[in-house]
């Protein structure tokens, strides 16, 4: 299947849908990378003590993958300015083996010669994890008003 | 316990305090988005855009230095910790809150080497059937006080099963 380039988009186009897999190993990292160490996303016994069946990934976790087909799509992760999910489902990921998301892309509609709705449709096995998942995609780069000091003294290295 | 107290077995839950609503909550530092950490939240994510890690590369597309991830915001929350959902006198049990909903809302891109401030306000607290419904809206501005972006989440505070 050929996709559309992003410039000449319409309603009705999809975007090249992706699948990922999600291990335990993944949530560490993202625990690590973003800071939320909630124990249900890494502890089994968080996890069924708050009534879950294992492990769930974090949901913006999720959100992020999920957003990834959009900004793959465009190679610019700028284009994305606006951009909502609702959790419906938690992604439970087993010990043992990976958890799969699969993701596909919609052009909902065309805003106007510079904007369109991207619809989202996020699940795992059957389950949708995210619903409502819509961006707002900038299919041109604008300039933006920054700080003088970006790009001059380099960045810090706290990380 | 003293007389006249009811069985634990018959109290309920203490709802969310509705005095929160409009509550406003100021970062009491600012959170300097660095290089490193752009490209460990690229990593956990499996973005290998080289716009996340080369500033180099970022510029050559007319960027001031390697851009973040849109959910990268994230990171400033976690990091800056505003309230109200570890405040007692908000809620009795942050572990029965789920994440309902999230929005970002960009005004432009976060960059390394922006120092991001956040302004959060309880907009709404209400009932979604037996529990209940927290709304939270948060600024983020940059060192000219600009705002980068706005995000909103919505939480759900569920209330266990009466005996």
């Amino acid at each position: 299947m050929s996709y559309t380039p992003v410039e000449q988009a319409v309603a009705g186009d999809r975007l090249p849908s992706q699948q990922f897999l999600i291990n335990r190993v993944d949530l560490v990292r993202y625990a690590g990378a973003s800071g939320d160490f909630t124990p249900i996303h890494w502890s089994e016994h968080a996890a069924i003590s708050a009534g879950l069946p294992s492990v769930v990934a974090h949901g913006l976790l999720t959100m992020a993958l999920a957003c990834r087909v959009v900004t793959d799509w465009t190679d610019d992760p700028t284009s994305v300015v606006n951009y909502c999910v609702r959790f419906s489902a938690p992604l439970c990921v087993p010990v043992d083996k990976a958890a799969s998301l699969s993701v596909e892309g919609l052009i909902e509609s065309r805003i106007d010669a510079d904007h369109a709705r991207v619809r989202l449709t996020v699940r795992s096995e059957d389950t949708e994890v995210l619903t409502e998942a819509t961006a707002i995609v900038r299919l041109t780069r604008p300039s933006w008003n920054v700080p003088t000091s970006l790009g001059e003294l380099g960045a810090c290295s706290n990380g | 316990m003293g007389g006249g107290s009811r069985p634990m077995e018959q109290q309920s839950t203490r709802r969310l305090n509705r005095e929160y609503l409009g509550r406003r909550y100021l970062s009491e530092s600012e959170y300097h988005v660095s290089r490193e950490a752009i490209r460990k939240f690229a990593d956990a994510i499996g973005d290998d855009s080289p716009l996340h890690r080369d500033p180099s590369a970022a510029r050559a597309q007319g960027l001031p230095d390697v851009v973040a991830p849109p959910t990268f915001l994230t990171v400033v929350d976690c990091h800056l910790d505003l309230g109200p959902l570890k405040d007692p006198e908000f809620v009795a049990d942050p572990s029965t809150a789920v994440h309902g909903e999230q929005r970002y809302s960009h005004s432009r891109p976060v960059f390394a080497g922006d120092a991001i401030t956040v302004v959060r306000v309880v907009e709404e607290i209400s009932d979604v059937g037996r529990h209940e419904m927290l709304r939270l809206r948060d600024q983020y501005r940059d060192v000219e006080n600009n705002v980068v972006a706005t995000a909103y989440s919505t939480i759900i505070v569920r209330q266990a099963e009466t005996a």
